[in-house]
């Protein structure tokens, strides 16, 4: 099963990327930009019988290795379900 | 005392932590392999700086998972020290054996320069050599090491005394210009609550000697050795 992961920044957290993106976009002219935040977006397979599996699976993964939870949330799509 | 200090892939500062723990303070320290368990009945484990892991996914993310880092954490709980410096700080932070997180610096740049410091609580195992306040040149070097930590966690670690080294002007304040990569509350190093887990972002490894530019990292090595006889 494919499966899309977004993972964020905290609301809150220092996002020195989002920052100078906006400040970028702003000086191209896209003055009505608001805050940015950066992100990272994870694609992966994962053989499971049931998209409620994978999706438990995909939630200890997130939760062990690719998220750092202490400032960044994260949510995730299993395609097809 | 024994030291160990790990070999990740991807270290660089491992072989000088070395140099500066055997050749200028004639301690027995030797490498550990980040694939061995074994701490070899290290006292003080040392996380070197680098870049382990090629900072895939996060800085020390992925260190964080290494076997020896098993009996790392062991060690910290059953009360030993560590100590984290630069990418072994971020390794740290990771494995939630200190608070906190490090992200990118402020400016997106990677920096490398001589920074002050100021010690803010020499009742520790990592600081007990200097005197209250007192400031130290060291150098930094990284592209992340901007501190953040949960509002909430902040306050908590400041009321401790967690805190143990904040950037700082020449005078010893310390102003926004001071801060070189944004840290929050311009927090340079940080214990854990039982003050035997601390990490920092500037390389006291780098500093022990004139002609490197400045002794000032020898306070918290000596601190250590001091605190463990």
């Amino acid at each position: 099963m494919r499966v899309k992961v977004y993972i964020t920044p905290k609301r809150g957290v220092l996002d020195p990327q989002g920052r100078a993106i906006e400040a970028s976009l702003k000086s191209l002219g896209f003055n009505d930009v608001g805050p940015v935040r950066m992100g990272k977006y994870i694609e992966l397979d994962v053989a499971a019988s049931s998209s409620t599996d994978a999706a438990s699976e995909v939630k200890r993964m997130c939760e062990q290795l690719l998220a750092n939870t202490v400032i960044e949330d994260y949510r995730f799509e299993v395609e097809g379900a | 005392m024994k030291w160990g200090v790990v070999s990740f892939p991807g270290s660089l500062d491992d072989r000088d932590t070395l140099y500066a723990l055997r050749d200028v303070l004639e301690q027995d320290a030797e490498l550990l392999w980040h694939k061995d368990r074994d701490l070899r009945n290290a006292d003080c484990v040392v996380l070197p700086g680098g870049f382990s892991y090629g900072d895939y996914l996060r800085c020390g993310a992925m260190a964080r998972f290494s076997p020896i880092m098993e009996s790392v954490v062991n060690h910290a709980r059953r009360g030993g020290l560590v100590l984290g410096i630069c990418n072994g700080f971020q390794i740290l932070c990771e494995a939630h054996l200190l608070p906190g997180a490090l992200t990118r610096n402020r400016s997106l740049s990677f920096i490398c320069q001589r920074v002050t410091v100021r010690v803010e609580n020499t009742q520790t195992p990592f600081t007990c050599a200097a005197h209250p306040r007192e400031l130290l040149r060291l150098p930094i070097k990284h592209g992340e090491g901007l501190y953040v930590a949960p509002e909430d966690e902040l306050r908590r670690i400041e009321d401790r005394g967690q805190v143990l080294v904040r950037y700082v002007d020449s005078t010893g304040e310390p102003t926004d210009a001071a801060n070189p990569n944004g840290s929050t509350h311009s927090i340079a190093g940080v214990a854990n609550g039982s003050f035997n887990v601390f990490g920092l972002m500037p390389h006291p490894e780098h500093a022990v000697e004139p002609m490197l530019g400045g002794e000032g990292g020898l306070k918290i090595f000596r601190s250590i050795i001091q605190s463990f006889a």
